[in-house]
């Protein structure tokens, strides 16, 4: 059964030092004010794994020592540019850095939701990502069909995965509609952790148009509600990032001072302030 | 609005992508994040063609037609569904690698960018891949990347149906050659010299004896960005919209 809790603290709580996180793209149901209460909490030594890229709450998590290693595609904040922590970070040689590629990413993620040991993948070969993939393997194709060879690339099953979401009823089935790739990491990881706009008594498994939409609650570990728990990234249909409070954080996260007084002002102030 | 025969930097660069969509392979192009030149190149070339090709932006609602997942453009590309993908580079090199990583030593690089993104995937499986990056400088066209992000030709023993067919910059157009492992010149944008373009390039290419004139945008190009098509670029790109062809979301 999936527990309902009071705030994100709670929540966070879930989080143990160590842990290998996924974390889902800008553009889908990400959930800052949990990242911003697993910072408070002073989680370290994350394991980070972008799906398949991601921004603001990796350059934050890094800047704030809660990470020791990333595996992504691609840290980016977008249109506000670099992810500054993450830059710096990976330049410094502070955290380690294990390049992949987005379908690299998607498949390992399958993999596990398969329960198969690994999934084959076309491309990469030749790149200096596959260079410097110790886990991943080139094989001839193993059916003889004339396919060439074929990068294998090993299961992944995070041990958290972090969800934000407009909806979600007292089963614990959450509504993420067309962002299946959430599903797609919940399938693939042992604990998971949502926030949710608001919860409705009525089941989301009742209606046909919102049960298409649905990570059914067997999958979901823990609940709770965060109004406006995505700012300052936008959640659609609900409400647009916040561009000016995103660029005000790249601008602060370019020096280490401006960013602590970013953290502070943000993250350990009051939690309303956040929004 | 100013008169249809001015044009700025960036209807240049559309209209010029627009003419690398207008042949009948192309039917299905598909456009990556924060990228509002190739984009409204896309969404412009379906206008002249009266609605060829498709056009997926994936950062768009309705503009966006993938409902599988963050994989499924992958998936997509990988099926041969896709037929023009966009993708740049910190460095490219002239045997057409791509860098999107940093530049120094890896992993601990002098300077690092978000990283590979797709890439690695998207240059072995799409049929025409355009290389799109405006600044034209040695410090972009380098004769060897600092770290390969994907490789632009592979081994026989590779399956590979896709690649690099073209770069964009703001001094040319160049073709690639897969089996010569060159890039050729194509075109020189309209008061730029081969010169230029070869003092400005840190890897040898070929130059063939006639080298046209990129295409300027046509007033019928410019009169449809800053209008109908204008309207459907703002649908994803509204910044870019409004600050560069005057039109509001």
């Amino acid at each position: 059964m999936t527990d309902y809790l009071n705030n994100v603290d709670a929540l966070a709580a879930h989080v143990p030092d160590g842990a290998l996180m996924a974390l889902p793209p800008e553009y889908s149901f990400v959930p800052m004010e949990l990242v911003r209460a697993i910072i408070r909490r002073g989680v370290k030594n994350l394991n980070i794994l972008t799906v398949p890229i991601n921004g603001l709450a990796a350059d934050m998590l890094i800047g704030a020592g809660c990470v020791k290693r990333v595996e992504c595609a691609a840290v980016s904040l977008g249109e506000a540019g670099s992810a500054p922590r993450f830059s710096k970070a990976v330049e410094n040689g502070t955290i380690d850095i294990v390049d992949s590629t987005c379908p690299a990413v998607h498949s390992a993620l399958q993999a596990t939701e398969k329960g198969v040991p690994f999934m084959p993948l076309g491309g990469i070969i030749g790149s200096d990502i596959l260079a410097n993939r110790d886990d991943w393997k080139v094989v001839d194709d193993p059916l003889g069909q004339g396919n060439g060879k074929i990068v294998l690339i090993p299961a992944i099953s995070p041990d958290i995965a972090i969800i934000h979401s407009p909806l979600a009823d007292r089963d614990g089935n959450v509504w993420i509609g067309r962002r299946r790739e959430l599903a797609t990491i919940a399938h693939a990881s042992k604990i998971v952790l949502v926030t949710v706009e608001h919860i409705q008594d009525e089941s989301l498994l009742a209606n046909e148009k919102t049960a298409a939409g649905v990570l059914p609650g067997f999958y979901v570990t823990a609940l709770t509600e965060a109004q406006m728990g995505a700012k300052p990234l936008g959640l659609v249909e609900h409400y647009p990032a916040d561009t000016d409070e995103i660029a005000t954080y790249a601008r602060a996260a370019r020096d280490d001072d401006a960013f602590a007084a970013y953290m502070q002002r943000v993250v350990f102030g009051t939690q309303e302030a956040a929004e | 609005m100013s008169e249809t025969t001015d044009y700025c930097d960036e209807e240049f660069l559309i209209a010029a992508i627009s003419g690398l969509l207008s042949t009948d392979d192309v039917r299905h192009v598909a456009v990556g994040a924060a990228s509002p030149i190739p984009g409204a190149a896309a969404l412009l070339a379906r206008k002249m063609r009266g609605g060829m090709p498709r056009v997926s932006l994936i950062h768009g609602k309705a503009t966006n037609p993938f409902t599988d997942g963050g994989r499924e453009i992958f998936d997509a590309a990988g099926q041969g569904r896709i037929d023009v993908f966009f993708l740049g580079g910190v460095q490219i090199d002239g045997e057409a690698n791509i860098n999107l990583v940093g530049t120094g030593d890896y992993p601990k690089v002098d300077k690092r960018f978000p990283g590979s993104f797709g890439s690695a995937h998207m240059y072995f499986v799409v049929p025409k891949v355009i290389l799109f990056r405006p600044e034209h400088s040695r410090r972009v066209f380098v004769p060897k990347v600092d770290f390969i992000s994907a490789p632009g030709v592979s081994d026989p023993d590779v399956r590979r149906p896709g690649g690099p067919k073209y770069l964009v910059t703001e001094l040319c157009i160049m073709a690639f050659d897969a089996s010569r492992r060159r890039f050729r010149l194509e075109s020189v944008t309209p008061g730029r010299t081969i010169e230029e373009v070869q003092d400005n390039t840190g890897f040898e290419f070929d130059v063939p004896e006639n080298v046209a004139e990129t295409s300027l945008p046509t007033p019928e190009q410019l009169a449809l960005l800053r209008s109908t098509v204008g309207v459907e670029v703002a649908d994803t790109y509204p910044g870019f919209a409004k600050d560069v062809l005057g039109v509001a979301a």
